[in-house]
């Protein structure tokens, strides 16, 4: 196996989006083997972040670095060689089986035409086995649920064999038991020691449980960034989603984040 | 887990030549003069020149089939290739006007080119040009943003084909094709009156489409799920974009310049094969190049034999199938859309 690049970073990445300003001076590294979270309220530039890397945006400053090398010196095949991201959601206009969307994971490995290799089908097969929707194979995309959409692009992804994996928010649709599920094979994956994963979120308690270390974006700077234990504490959480929470401490020694529910007054 | 094989491959296609040879022998043996297989055969390839069922089927019945095979080609593949890169399954050359480009590139040197030297031999030039300039302005004006909306796409095809009816109206009024029928040649697709001397041309261009197309089948699939999804898979979506604009705009071209303004063609055909073979593209563009040729073959055929003594324009054939299936499928897209709560 290559070795490959020993960390994706972020180096003062600035960038507008018709004026408006999204990211100011994003400075972060994830290292190979780590799981990173990348949390912030709605609009706080997360997907932005991730679509500088991952194709769509351009910086207009700073750069990013996959290993030595800045990420826009990068073929987009050789980019999706290392680079896998498990976007949101996807709109499909044709019923594609989920086998096949699983499938079109290796074209950055396969020449522009021709037949999928027994390689191809192996690893489209085993990608399915591991996010398990082996079962969903031969399922039109379009009659699938929102959850197993997203798990099929999961396995997508897998399937790409990258170093790298950007997810972006990959169980707003999932129910607790898929959550948990996914995020175990994103454990697994950094844990090869190929590359890292980072990791948008809106659950923060979920979010502080699995990921080694936490970004907290807001208005587009890095507000901390740190272990989820030395990162989030009621004030943070005020600042980056202007809400009151408790932080206590887990049953695994993680914090645990407990909003703070508005009440009526005179309670 | 269901795959794209080699044997399903060569099955399907095997199929549809199949198809596309008997149709083209009922081409052959059907018309006002009804003739055997047998008489059509020894026409074809033995008998000397100068009995009628030779001049039949050498001049008249032959050349109609290969010309209607060429254009039901050309009008499959770029209505597939429309759909895919516009993510939309009604996408369709005439529906989206730019088959009325091509026609106004063709009138406008039929018309106004006389003057500067043009004769008919630049009209499939012309009518490629035209489709081209259709295709970008149908990208800039409905194609912002990273999903092009149906109604949008629709919308805009509608406003361009009124346009381009209403220019070739005009274009033709400068010189005399406004006399007798010759406009409604192109108004409502026709290959009755095609020029043989446009075949090398309409060939050239649909070979150079279909291989365009065909080299980036994969490709295509991928682009299918949007611009970014496709970049995150390795492919350089602009110039890949680039490329099959232009082939599509040669097939379009190509058609149009034989054969006027034939409708609905790249709509049926792909529709119809995706229920049968699925979406991958790698099988449905040269599924739908033979499938639509086999189509447009009978089309013809029943266009100039099913009144007796009067042909039919093929393009009132295919309009008459093709209109009521779009209504169908546009009211599913709609229903389906609602059934989604409207999220993409």
């Amino acid at each position: 196996m290559e070795s490959g690049a020993p960390s994706l970073s972020f180096e003062h990445v600035a960038m507008a989006l018709g004026g408006r300003p999204i990211l100011r001076d994003v400075d972060f590294r994830l290292e190979r083997g780590e799981m990173v979270g990348l949390l912030g309220r709605n609009g706080a530039g997360k997907t932005s972040l991730l679509r500088l890397v991952s194709g769509g945006l351009r910086p207009d400053s700073g750069s990013i670095f996959l290993g030595e090398r800045d990420v826009e010196s990068f073929s987009r095949r050789e980019l999706a060689r290392e680079i896998a991201t498990v976007p949101q959601d996807l709109h499909v206009p044709f019923p594609y089986l989920a086998g096949e969307l699983v499938l079109m994971g290796r074209t950055p490995h396969q020449k522009p035409f021709g037949f999928e290799s027994p390689d191809d089908l192996r690893l489209a097969r085993q990608a399915m086995e591991r996010v398990g929707i082996a079962d969903l194979a031969d399922r039109p995309i379009d009659r699938l649920s929102g959850g197993e959409r997203q798990l099929v692009l999961f396995a997508r992804a897998l399937a790409q064999e990258p170093n790298w994996l950007l997810l972006d928010e990959p169980t707003a649709f999932l129910d607790l038991r898929h959550r948990i599920d996914l995020l175990a094979v994103v454990r697994d994956f950094v844990g090869g020691g190929r590359g890292g994963a980072l990791v948008v979120s809106h659950d923060l308690a979920l979010a502080a449980r699995v990921c080694d270390r936490i970004v907290v974006l807001s208005e587009g700077r890095v507000l901390a960034q740190g272990a989820p234990s030395d990162v989030l504490d009621p004030d943070l959480i005020e600042s980056a989603f202007g809400m009151e929470a408790e932080v206590v401490s887990g049953p695994d020694g993680r914090p645990l984040v407990v909003p703070r529910m508005a009440r009526p007054e005179g309670r | 887990m269901k795959h794209l094989t080699p044997a399903r491959f060569a099955y399907t296609l095997g199929l549809l030549t199949l198809l596309l040879l008997a149709v083209a022998c009922f081409g052959l043996v059907t018309g006002p003069s009804s003739l055997t297989l047998a008489d059509a055969w020894s026409a074809l390839l033995g008998a000397e020149a100068g009995s009628p069922a030779v001049d039949i089927v050498r001049g008249i019945r032959l050349p109609r089939i290969l010309l209607a095979s060429l254009v039901g080609a050309s009008l499959a593949t770029s209505g597939v290739l429309f759909q895919a890169l516009l993510r939309n399954p009604l996408a369709d050359p005439f529906i989206l006007g730019v088959s009325g480009g091509a026609a106004l590139g063709a009138i406008a040197v039929l018309s106004l080119g006389g003057v500067v030297g043009l004769g008919y031999g630049a009209v499939p030039p012309a009518a490629f040009a035209g489709s081209l300039v259709a295709i970008l302005l149908l990208y800039v004006v409905a194609g912002r943003g990273s999903r092009v909306s149906a109604t949008g796409l629709l919308l805009t095809g509608v406003v361009f084909n009124a346009f381009a009816s209403a220019a070739i109206i005009f274009l033709a009024s400068l010189s005399d094709m406004l006399e007798g029928s010759r406009i409604f040649i192109w108004l409502i697709g026709n290959l009755s009156a095609s020029r043989m001397d446009v075949i090398p041309w309409l060939v050239v261009f649909l070979a150079a489409g279909l291989c365009a197309a065909f080299f980036s089948a994969r490709g295509l699939n991928v682009l299918a799920l949007g611009e970014e999804a496709a970049e995150q898979l390795g492919i350089e979506t602009e110039r890949f974009k680039r490329v099959l604009l232009l082939a599509s705009s040669l097939m379009v071209g190509a058609a149009v310049s034989v054969s006027g303004l034939v409708g609905f063609v790249g709509l049926i055909i792909p529709h119809g094969l995706r229920l049968w073979i699925g979406p991958d593209h790698r099988l449905l563009l040269p599924a739908a190049a033979l499938g639509g040729a086999s189509f447009l073959v009978v089309c013809d055929t029943v266009a100039r034999s099913l009144l007796a003594g009067r042909e039919l324009p093929v393009g009132a054939i295919t309009a008459l199938v093709g209109g009521p299936l779009f209504l169908f499928l546009l009211r599913r897209s709609q229903q389906r859309l609602l059934s989604d709560g409207g999220s993409p």
